[in-house]
C-alpha cells in the first residue's frame, strides 16, 4: 500500500515537472519503507523507466516531445552518469554537494526571475 | 548546428553531475533544453523521453550488485501510470510562467535534499 501511494504521488510529480521523480521516490523509501540509500535509488530508477514512459506517451499525444533534442541530451548523459557514479569514489562529494546544491539555486533563481 | 553540439556537450555535462549526485538526470535536462531554445513545456515533456537511457544504463548496473527490488519497483512504476498521465494533463493546463516558476521551487527542494545527505555524509 505504502507504495502505490509512493507511485501515485511519484508519478504525477514526474509528468508535471518532467523529471524522473526520484527526488519524490528516495526520500519517501528511505522514510516510510526505512530503505538504505542504495537500495532505494536503484528501485527508484527501476520504476521510473515505467513513470517516464507512462509520461513520455501523454506528452506524444499532445505532440509536446522533441525526439531530437531528446537523443542529443538523453544519450551523452547514459555515459555521462556512467562516469559520474565512478567518479563519485574519488572525488570529495561532500564538498562538492554543497556547491551542486548552490549551483541548482542559481538556476533556480534564474527561472524565478525570467 | 552549434546548439546541437552545445546540446550534447551539456547531456555529458548533466549525465556525469546526476551520477556524480545521485539525482535524475531531469532536473538538470529540463533548464538545459530551456536553455537550448524549447518552452517549458516542450523541454519537460522531451526531458522526461531523455531521461530513459540514463534509466536503462542505470538500472542495468544497479542490477548487477543486486540493489534492484524489483516487485516494489513494479508496484510503484505502475501505480505512477494514471498519476502521470493527470499530472502531464495538468502541465498542459498551466500557464508557461506558473510551470516554471514551480520547477524553480522543485529545484530548490532538490538542492535542499542534496545538502541535507551531504551534511549526515562523513567527509
Amino acid at each position: 500500500m505504502t507504495f502505490v501511494l509512493i507511485g501515485l504521488v511519484a508519478g504525477f510529480f514526474s509528468a508535471l515537472f518532467g523529471v524522473g521523480g526520484g527526488v519524490v521516490i528516495v526520500p519517501l523509501l528511505l522514510l516510510a519503507a526505512k530503505w538504505d540509500l542504495r537500495t532505494a535509488s536503484a528501485t527508484s530508477l527501476a520504476a521510473i523507466g515505467i513513470t517516464a514512459t507512462a509520461g513520455v506517451v501523454t506528452y506524444v499525444v499532445h505532440g509536446e516531445v522533441r525526439p531530437l533534442y531528446a537523443l542529443l541530451v538523453g544519450v551523452p548523459a547514459a555515459f555521462g552518469a556512467a562516469s559520474g557514479s565512478a567518479l563519485q569514489r574519488r572525488l570529495p562529494v561532500r564538498t562538492l554537494s554543497f556547491l551542486f546544491a548552490a549551483l541548482l539555486v542559481g538556476i533556480a533563481i534564474d527561472m524565478l526571475l525570467r | 548546428m552549434t546548439t546541437y553540439v552545445l546540446a550534447v556537450l551539456l547531456g555529458v555535462v548533466a549525465g556525469v553531475l546526476a551520477g556524480m549526485f545521485g539525482v535524475g538526470g531531469g532536473i538538470l535536462f529540463v533548464p538545459t533544453l530551456t536553455w537550448l531554445g524549447l518552452t517549458q513545456l516542450h523541454a519537460e515533456a522531451t526531458s522526461l523521453l531523455a531521461i530513459i537511457p540514463t534509466v536503462v544504463v542505470g538500472v542495468w548496473r544497479h542490477n548487477r550488485y543486486g540493489n534492484v527490488r524489483w516487485a516494489s519497483a513494479a508496484v510503484i512504476g505502475v501505480a505512477s501510470i494514471g498519476a502521470a498521465v493527470g499530472g502531464a494533463q495538468v502541465a498542459e493546463s498551466l500557464p508557461e510562467s506558473t510551470l516554471r516558476k514551480l520547477f524553480a521551487v522543485l529545484l530548490l527542494f532538490t538542492a535542499a535534499q542534496i545538502a541535507w545527505r551531504a551534511r549526515k555524509r562523513p567527509a
